[in-house]
Order: C-alpha cells, then sequence, then structure tokens
C-alpha cells in the first residue's frame, strides 16, 4: 500500500520490491473486510506484489466486482492481502532507485536530508 | 485520577485497553504517561461512537510504546472489519510497537516515516479514525524531529511545529466520514488549532479535559462537517453547531487566561 515519498517523483508508486524473505501469517478470514477493500486497493499493485512474494494465483486484470460472491476468489484475495508479509527485503523506487529496506516486516520510509 | 491510573496495573482490568504491563519498553521510546491515558481514555468515552463507526481504515501516527493503538485495536476487537496503520519517525518504537500488539493478540502495519510520508497518497481520502498523541512540548526548534526519544515530545515553538505539519495531512487522509482523535496543551492555543481547523470544513469538540500537576491536556475530536452529519456524538445534545458554540466549550475550560 506504499508509494514512494521523495520530492519530485509524481508516479512513484507502486514500488518494487526485493525479497529475502516472506512470513505468512494466518489472519481471521473476513469477508466483509474484503469486498470493503477491494474497491479501495490498486488491484494490478497488489497482484505484481502477491506474485513477486511467491504467490501467483489473483488475476492480473482487475476483475469484476461479481467476483466478490465466489468465496474461491475471496479466500485468495484475503491470502494476498493479509496473509503474506515482506518480512526482510526492500521497497525500490522504480524513477529514482532510491531503496527503502524492510526489516523485520517494518519498511524504513525516512529520507536523508539530502533527499527532503 | 489516581485510582484510574493505578487501576491500569491491575491483572483484572478490562481487556479492551492495552496493559501497561504487557506494554513493551526500551530506552529510546517514550512510556505511557498520562497523556497517552488521557488519549485512551477519550477513546474509550467515545467507545460506543466508535463500534457504530464501523471504521476500516484506522491510523496512529507516533505511535511510540504502542499503547495507543493497542488500545483502539481492543477497543475495536468486536468489528473484526477494521485494519489498523501506525507509523513513528524513530525505528526502535516501532518494534516496541510490535511487541505491544503482539502481546495483546492485535496487529497493524508499521511504517518508520516522517508523519505519513508514503503512505498519504495511497490512504487520501480511506482512514475512518486518525489517533495523534504529538510531540506537544514548547521547545527550541532545533529539538524538533531528530532520531532519538526527544522526537517524541520536542513540539518547538508554542509546541506547534509538527502538530502543524500534521494536521494538513489528517485533512487528506481522513475520509468522508474521518475522525480524529488529537491530544494538545493548552499551551498550543487549542481554540485557534480549531478555528483553523473549522476553516477546512471540520467541526470539533473536547472528548476529554485533564489537569495534571504539570500540564493542563485536552484530547480534540475533529470531523468533517456537513449537513446532517454530526459526528455521531453531539445527537442528543440537540446539535449544536458553529463557531460560538465550540468556543463556550473553550471558555468553559478557562484555556486562555
Amino acid at each position: 500500500m506504499l508509494s514512494s515519498n521523495i520530492k519530485g517523483v509524481i508516479n512513484g508508486f507502486p514500488l518494487r520490491i526485493e525479497v529475502e524473505k516472506v512470513v505468512e501469517k494466518q489472519v481471521d478470514f473476513n469477508p466483509d473486510f474484503l469486498k470493503n477493500m477491494f474497491s479501495k486497493i490498486d488491484w494490478k499493485a497488489l497482484a505484481d506484489a502477491s506474485k513477486i512474494m511467491g504467490y501467483a494465483e489473483l488475476p492480473e486484470e482487475v476483475p469484476d466486482a461479481s467476483v466478490l460472491d465466489s468465496d474461491e476468489f475471496l479466500q485468495k484475495f484475503h491470502h494476498a492481502l493479509l496473509e503474506l508479509h515482506l518480512e526482510e527485503g526492500a521497497l525500490v523506487c522504480p524513477e529514482t532507485g532510491r531503496r527503502f529496506p524492510v526489516n523485520k516486516g517494518i519498511p524504513n520510509m525516512l529520507l536523508h536530508e539530502d533527499e527532503v | 485520577m489516581i485510582s484510574s491510573v493505578l487501576s491500569r496495573f491491575s491483572t483484572k482490568m478490562p481487556s479492551r485497553i492495552a496493559q501497561i504491563r504487557l506494554t513493551s519498553s526500551h530506552p529510546q521510546v517514550y512510556e505511557p504517561c498520562d497523556d497517552s491515558f488521557a488519549l485512551v481514555d477519550a477513546l474509550l468515552a467515545d467507545r460506543k461512537h466508535l463500534l457504530h463507526h464501523r471504521p476500516s481504515l484506522c491510523i496512529e501516527i507516533g505511535s511510540g510504546s504502542g499503547y495507543v493503538i493497542t488500545s483502539l485495536a481492543l477497543i475495536l476487537q468486536d468489528l473484526k472489519t477494521t485494519h489498523y496503520f501506525a507509523t513513528d519517525i524513530n525505528p526502535h518504537a516501532l518494534k516496541v510497537t510490535h511487541e505491544t500488539l503482539q502481546a495483546h493478540g492485535v496487529h497493524a502495519e508499521l511504517l518508520t516515516t516522517n508523519i505519513a510520508a508514503g503512505l498519504d497518497r495511497r490512504l487520501a481520502g480511506m482512514v475512518d479514525v486518525m489517533v495523534v498523541n504529538p510531540p506537544y512540548v514548547p521547545t527550541p526548534e532545533a529539538e524538533v524531529g531528530g532520531d532519538g526519544i526527544a522526537a517524541a515530545w520536542a513540539g518547538g515553538e508554542n509546541g506547534r511545529s509538527v502538530i502543524d505539519k500534521i494536521l494538513p495531512i489528517a485533512d487528506k487522509l481522513l475520509s468522508e466520514k474521518g475522525w480524529l482523535y488529537m491530544l494538545f496543551l493548552a499551551a498550543n492555543d487549542p481554540l485557534q488549532i480549531c478555528l483553523g481547523m473549522r476553516e477546512k470544513g471540520f467541526a470539533s469538540k473536547i472528548v476529554v479535559q485533564r489537569s495534571t500537576e504539570e500540564e493542563s491536556l485536552h484530547v480534540i475530536k475533529f470531523w468533517r462537517e456537513f449537513d446532517g452529519n454530526e459526528g455521531g456524538s453531539l445527537g442528543k445534545m440537540g446539535s449544536p453547531k458553529g463557531w460560538e458554540f465550540l468556543v463556550s466549550q473553550f471558555s468553559r475550560f478557562s484555556f486562555r487566561k
């Protein structure tokens, strides 16, 4: 859900993901939450990110909202959105190549003084 | 108020807010104190409205020990439809926030960043509840920010340096139904802050007012004012509106002496 915040980068998201370690955490399945989030997220960014993190089950193009009636679809969406975590690696700005490290699941987006 | 603070140490307390004994700590991270308790008490006081509000996305800016975001997640635990974000400029703070969340069995997406940089475009207009205990202590400007624990309190001139950066970001992040709970010191001139937010279309009210030995603390709730939108909290009071009401709230607490 992140976008790059370096000044002057207009289309700074989605960030490219460099994976060192992905962890899966079990989260309670909640269809209402997923239906709510479906319209709010950048689908392609989620599908691409999940693929890089080793989960290629999501359709690459934005699916029609009717898929929300499918339990099978919701389970996949649930797994990609909530259970797949980048534990170690980096988020990389596609325009500047600036790397934002991710350690223990927490991205560090702080910029150096000469970047702000 | 001492009894209410002590009750937080009791193991018998209800599990709807974070327990101090389960709240993690680190020498470079601000520990829960009167200001943190005031903010959580405001959330508890508004609990019914919050549950009715059914927020999808909640965010805390400057989560420190994680006491506040963990308490919010516990208060709203029954909803099961809420997703949480927390940011802090201090990387140690997010480690501690993570441990505190985990000790209470709740989860938030964590991000080391300045206010909400990196999130504000993706989450623009999506945040239903935002909570902030900002660095509000008046200090020399040079002490603001930085990578140590001082970033937790150093607020620059009148304690407003960081507050004045957070408010426009809150306006950007909050959804149409979004609520902001923010803590201020009397020295921050909260009435002026409310009047400024009013120009951006926000109504406001004081949820908690508390004087400690050292500080006069105010937790203020802001919401976008549309016709018929009372932030879910003023309905029974005959929905008083307008800045006269606002000023009357503040003068009652003799803010501007």
